[in-house]
């Protein structure tokens, strides 16, 4: 039985302007004990099918199962085996930190659990603030409440909704262990980020969403293996000629190519010479997920180097 | 379904745990206005208007006045918890939880009625300093009071259900849930109105509430209490059923 089931899901919001498909026929299973990656850029649906998993939202087609509950028909279920990290970072300023996550395990008919409050409170480095009023945290504090009041009833299910947007490197570090060891130690982990490299490294396998549809979905190593091959960079003051231009993203000073062998790589080189462009810093390395995830919302099958 | 009673008792101790915390606000101010209210009204009136006989005005408007504080706060308190919630995004808490919509109403309903009691209370404490009164028949107070608490605490979950801004709901409360409340014989005995607006106020739910509690003061009202009690007791229920269906529907907050 997978840990979370998207059935041919289906999301159309009906508005003045006529129908938006915000997501078109999604499938795909996510396993017990898998660190999952959901990518895509703005507006391509990610937030819409966690919603719908949720129960923020509902498809207008199709059917959402965690642990095995149909979100609707078996909502009290699916929620129990759920903890969701919102994309917002949002709080109730009439509580303490302690009265919100006590209140939250409530609502799940969890009491009297203050050992495990405890604990997810000091791995979450907010031990000395259980007493502080919400409004008084800085937003990374309350970002850690709201990791914390996602794994208050113990879901064997995360989801993580960009949970590290706008955050400091050491909540950043703080949380991925934590997550991480929720990992090992059996949690099944959905997690959209914005943050390419994040994702690479934490998840084993990867769905990318481009409007409302799955355009990928694999290991992590296999979409990074299968797809590009490697890269040149370099940093260059002057433009880049014409023909390099529409094939490079440029970063700043920073110019990245794809380059699949030596040849394109000389082929490279001999345009900018001629343009008479001075690249700095050279080094050939392998391509990553960004170049991945460019590729394919690009949606260009293969690009020839020039 | 020991789960999902145990959820809807964190709601209502969170719901209650809200405006209590914020108590000098959600029960002091009410009951001091309700004091403005009988200090000016009750001494500028007190020879002027005609109410039951062998009644006095001040004696008279007291129950008006907690009455209509029970409802005016019973409304309050749903409405505005949820407005705050949807406007600043906490209500995703309660979204994500396994609760039912039986569990959203009993707990946003059941707090609204503690809060309105609360203050009804307080009024009536303070204002008995000033008018002797005596419960003849205590029952219909009791009952009337519960009612009134339930149906306006029923009435702020569909307000605060349907509005998305604060102006909305100002609208909601200054243009339905303030005219009907004065307009339902808190300061007076609609027996003195003109036929015309006499007959208006009989098509006043509110009108009943009033009525009924009083007749637990005086053993005498405008019309019979057990009317009274089928007129607020069909419209608990009707406004009731509405609340319930928009959260079975998830109106406006499950989209």
């Amino acid at each position: 039985m997978p840990a979370i089931s998207f059935q041919s899901v289906a999301k159309t919001f009906s508005g003045a302007r006529g129908d938006v498909h915000a997501l078109t026929d999604v499938s795909f299973d996510i396993q017990a004990g898998e660190f999952f990656g959901l990518l895509g850029p703005n507006g391509a649906g990610k937030t819409t099918l966690i919603s719908i998993l949720a129960g923020l939202s509902r498809a207008t087609r199709g059917r959402v199962t965690v642990m095995g509950h149909d979100v609707v028909t078996d909502y009290a279920a699916a929620r129990r085996s759920l903890g969701i990290v919102p994309q917002e970072l949002v709080f109730d300023p009439f509580f303490s930190v302690r009265e919100a996550l006590r209140i939250q395990s409530g609502y799940f008919g969890v009491h009297h659990n203050d050992a495990w409050i405890d604990e997810l409170l000091a791995h979450l480095g907010l031990a000395d603030k259980a007493d502080a009023n919400m409004r008084q945290l800085s937003g990374g504090m309350k970002r850690r409440v709201l990791v914390a009041q996602a794994l208050v009833h113990r879901p064997p299910v995360i989801v993580l909704d960009e949970p590290t947007a706008g955050v400091d490197v050491e909540l950043r570090q703080t949380l991925w262990q934590f997550v991480a060891r929720l990992n090992k130690e059996g949690h099944t982990v959905l997690l959209t980020t914005h943050y390419l490299e994040e994702a690479e490294a934490l998840c084993g396998r990867i769905a990318m969403l481009k409007q409302g549809r799955v355009v990928a979905l694999d290991r992590t190593s296999a979409l990074l293996a299968g797809r590009a091959s490697t890269m040149l960079r370099f940093k260059m003051d002057t433009p880049l000629p014409a023909s390099l231009a529409a094939q490079s993203r440029v970063t700043g000073r920073i110019v990245q190519i794809k380059a699949h062998d030596a040849r394109e790589v000389e082929a490279i080189l001999a345009t900018l010479r001629e343009a008479g462009g001075q690249p700095e810093d050279l080094e050939i390395g392998r391509a990553d997920l960004e170049d991945v995830f460019l590729e394919i919302m690009q949606g260009e099958p293969e690009r020839v180097a020039a | 379904m020991n789960g999902a009673l145990s959820g809807a008792r964190t709601l209502l101790y969170k719901e209650v745990l809200r405006f209590w915390k914020v108590s000098f606000q959600t029960v002091a101010a009410p009951v001091l206005t309700a004091v403005l209210y009988l200090l000016i009204f009750g001494h500028v009136l007190e020879d002027h208007v005609k109410v039951f006989d062998s009644i006095g005005y001040t004696s008279f408007l007291i129950p008006g006045l907690v009455m209509m504080s029970v409802l005016q706060n019973a409304f309050a308190n749903s409405s505005s918890s949820l407005i705050q919630s949807k406007i600043t995004g906490n209500l995703v808490f309660l979204l994500v939880a396994p609760l039912s919509h039986w569990a959203w109403f009993v707990a946003y309903v059941g707090a609204s009625m503690v809060r309105g009691l609360v203050v009804g209370s307080g009024v009536l404490l303070v204002t008995l300093w000033f008018a002797p009164l005596h419960a003849v028949e205590p029952w219909w107070i009791v009952i009337f009071a519960f009612l009134g608490a339930g149906m306006l605490g029923s009435l702020g979950l569909i307000a605060g259900l349907w509005a998305e801004k604060f102006d909305q709901m100002a609208g909601f409360q200054n243009f339905i849930i303030m005219p009907m409340t004065f307009l339902s014989g808190v300061f007076y005995s609609v027996h003195s109105l003109p036929s015309f607006w006499q007959t208006v106020s009989h098509l006043n739910p509110f009108f009943y509430m009033i009525d009924g509690f009083r007749r637990g003061f005086f053993g005498v009202s405008d019309v019979s209490p057990w009317f009274s009690l089928g007129v607020v007791g069909t419209s608990f229920l009707v406004v009731s059923g509405v609340a319930l269906h928009l959260l079975r529907t998830g109106y406006k907050i499950r989209h």
